[in-house]
Formats: structure tokens, sequence, C-alpha cells
């Protein structure tokens, strides 16, 4: 066995005991570090299946964001795990999630190892025709070319995503800014972080977006990128959120997936068909539908991680 | 002269593998979080930029060995951002058992 081979079996073994340590950790904490760092590990496999794209993608969504939102449900579950509720499910309500549970994973397992060796690939048709998108990196070119509607529903459901965590404001709050309202001073040890961080994250994230026309990256990484300097800024509070019902963050909001479906009703009067792009120019046309992606995502996901509002909007 | 930066490489590398074991078996075994703390750093700081030394003769251009040295720099940043954090945490609740 070469030594690659056995650094991939060490990373997959390490995988499956991160994952069962996630599993049966005490507390909602712990989990989420777990959690957080398998999908660390993840997004190493995902390198060693040469998913560069994928690995960016579970590295800034998977792992950051998520990992994120999950510390904040932790902290504020915390009350409620210091006092277990009086009775848990009973064993046998245990052994039938157990059992659906082994019965699952033995399906996916048997569907993966039944797989043919040599699977059903759209590759080939993609490379062939990616010089007639402009681009270089045929992930890009999957997202926001040959599969356009999904991608902009992919993007609907984060805007949605908004609106179900908005919608859980109390009502005399709709509208206003999430979080508490303080006057804390900034935490002088994040502040620093953050002013030291977020000029080369911004970059870091435009970047990212730029290459991914040819190279691994794209609207999602660098967008996470954005959404994750804001975060910090926020976090060391040296700025707040915005109130929701400020014009500006709803129209960055609905950018991405109305510039993506204006562009792809244009298509039918000058390109002759839905999401077709016209010739020449599908490259310029991409990148500006990506442009305001990033935006949209930028903003999504930081208002995702904020809450709901829980302040009375300022007239 | 290639064989002089092959054998740099290794070392570096061999180097900051050390201080990464070392900072891990520092991370399981010391016994309260400052220590475990001070252990980490080791590995952050020693650890990486020892592998970063060793790699940077193996880049292809300087573009992809400043990036190198730059993503060093930032897990310094984020690392000591955290520790400060981790620390005073520590300090305002006192240890956790």
């Amino acid at each position: 066995m070469s030594v690659l081979a056995a650094l991939d079996v060490g990373l997959a073994c390490v995988v499956f005991a991160v994952a069962a340590w996630t599993v049966f950790a005490s507390g909602a904490f712990a989990a989420t570090v777990g959690y957080v760092v398998y999908g660390l590990l993840l997004s190493l496999v995902w390198i060693r299946l040469f998913a560069v794209d994928v690995a960016l993608t579970e590295a800034a969504i998977g792992s950051g964001v998520t990992g994120v939102l999950l510390i904040g449900a932790a902290a504020r579950l915390r009350g409620a795990e210091a006092t277990p509720p009086e009775e848990g499910p009973s064993g046998s309500t245990r052994l039938v999630a157990a059992c659906l549970c082994v019965l699952v994973a033995a399906a996916l397992a048997a569907v993966v190892l039944l797989l043919p060796d040599q699977g059903p690939t759209l590759a080939p048709q993609a490379m062939e025709r990616l010089p007639e998108t402009g681009l270089g990196n045929p992930v890009t070119a999957v997202l926001i070319a040959y599969r356009s509607f999904d991608t902009v529903l992919e993007k609907v459901v984060l805007v949605l995503a908004v609106v179900g965590v908005w919608s859980l404001a109390a009502d005399r709050y709709w509208g206003g800014a999430p979080g508490e309202a303080r006057a804390e001073p900034p935490e002088p040890t994040l502040a620093f972080f953050a002013q030291v961080l977020a000029p080369v994250g911004i970059l870091v994230g435009v970047h990212v977006f730029w290459v991914g026309a040819d190279e691994p990256g794209g609207a999602f990484q660098g967008g996470a990128i954005l959404a994750a300097m804001w975060m910090i800024l926020m976090m060391a509070r040296l700025t707040e959120a915005p109130q929701s019902n400020a014009i500006r963050l709803r129209l960055a909001l609905v950018a991405g997936p109305v510039v993506f479906l204006a562009a792809g009703v244009a298509g039918v009067a000058v390109a002759g068909g839905f999401f077709a792009y016209p010739a020449g120019f599908e490259k310029p046309v991409i990148l500006f539908i990506e442009a305001f992606m990033v935006l949209s995502i930028a903003v999504t996901l930081p208002m995702l991680v904020a809450g709901p509002p829980r302040r009375e909007p300022r007239r | 002269m290639s064989l002089i930066l092959n054998v740099f490489s290794v070392a570096a590398i061999g180097a900051g593998v050390f201080f990464f074991l070392a900072g891990t078996v520092g991370l399981l075994r010391f016994p309260d979080p400052l220590s475990r703390l001070h252990a980490l750093t080791k590995a952050d700081n020693l650890g990486l930029g020892l592998i970063v030394l060793g790699l940077l003769p193996r880049t292809e251009s300087l573009l992809a060995a400043l990036m190198l040295v730059a993503v060093w720099a930032l897990v310094q940043l984020a690392g000591a951002t955290a520790s400060q954090l981790v620390g005073r945490a520590v300090r305002r609740k006192g240890p956790a058992a």
C-alpha cells in the first residue's frame, strides 16, 4: 500500500471516528465542535477526490456558516439543557429509532457499493461543450449554464430561509434590527482581529469569485467568505446588523435570484431559449449574474446568523 | 543544489511535524486550559511555520510562495485571537473542571 493510500485510509477512519464522537458527544456545544471538525475533515476528503470546488464549499458553508449557526443555537439552548426533561423517550422508541437509522445507513451503503465501477456520468459531455460557455471551470459551467434553473431555485431557497428566520420575530419587532440593543463597547481582541482580517478577507472573497470562472472557486465560496467578514465585524461589535425593513438590505437579498431569473427570461428574446445566453457574450453574462449572486449570498448568510428581529423598528 | 534544497525541505517539514505532534500531546495531556493553549500555539506558530518554510523551495512561482506565507500569517492571526478569547473566558469563569 502506497503512502498516499495509507493516508487516505487513515483520513477515512478519522472521519468515521469524529462522526461517532459527534453523535455520542454530551451537550450541544461539544457536538457542534465535533460537527465543525467533521466538516473540515470532509473538505480534506473532497480534496483527495480532486473536487476542490466542493472542498471549498464544504469548508465555507458546511463547516463554517453551519457551525456558526449551530453554536448560536447551542448557546440559546444552554438554559434548556441544564434542566433535563422529566422523562426521555422510552426504551422501545429509542430501539425503533436506532433500527430505522441502521436501515437507512445500510440502504445508502448498499446503493454506493452496488454502483457499477464505471458509474453513469455526464462529465464527457460537460467537458466537450465547455468552450461554448467561455469558462474554464466545468463546475461553474454546470452551476450557471447547464443547470442554471436549479441554481436560481437554490438562491430562492436562501431568501426563503431569511424570511423564515424573520418570521420568528414578535409582531412589534417586525422590521426591526436583529440582536439586542446594547451599548457595550467593541470587544478589543475581536475588534483588532476583525480590523486586520476584514480587508484581507474581502480581497480573498472577491478573488475566489473572480477566478471561479476558470479555476476552483465561484460565487458560493466567494460570497461565503465575504459573509464571514461581515459576521466577524458584527461579532466584534464594530458594526450592527441593519434593520430588517431597510430597503437596501432587502434589495441586496433578492438581487441574485432576480438578476439571474431576468437574465434567463431575457435569453428567450435574445438567444432563443429560457436561460440561453447570447453567443459570444456567455462569459460576461455569467460573470454579471454571479456578481449579484455573490452580493446576495454575502448578505443572506449573515442575516441567517443574526437571527430574527429583536428590537422595535425605528421610524 | 536540488539535493541541498530537498534535505532542507525534509528537515524543516520534519521539525514542523514534530512540533505538531508535541503540541497535540500537550493539548491532550496538560492539566489546565491555559497550559493546553500554550501547547496548541506551539503547533500553530512553529509547526505550521516550519512546514511552510520547508515547502517554500518547492513552490513553482513567487506568487505561490507568497500565498503560503499568507496562509501562515492568517493562521497566526486567527490562532492568537482565539487563544486570547479562550484565555479571557477561562479567567472570567474560572477553569472548567
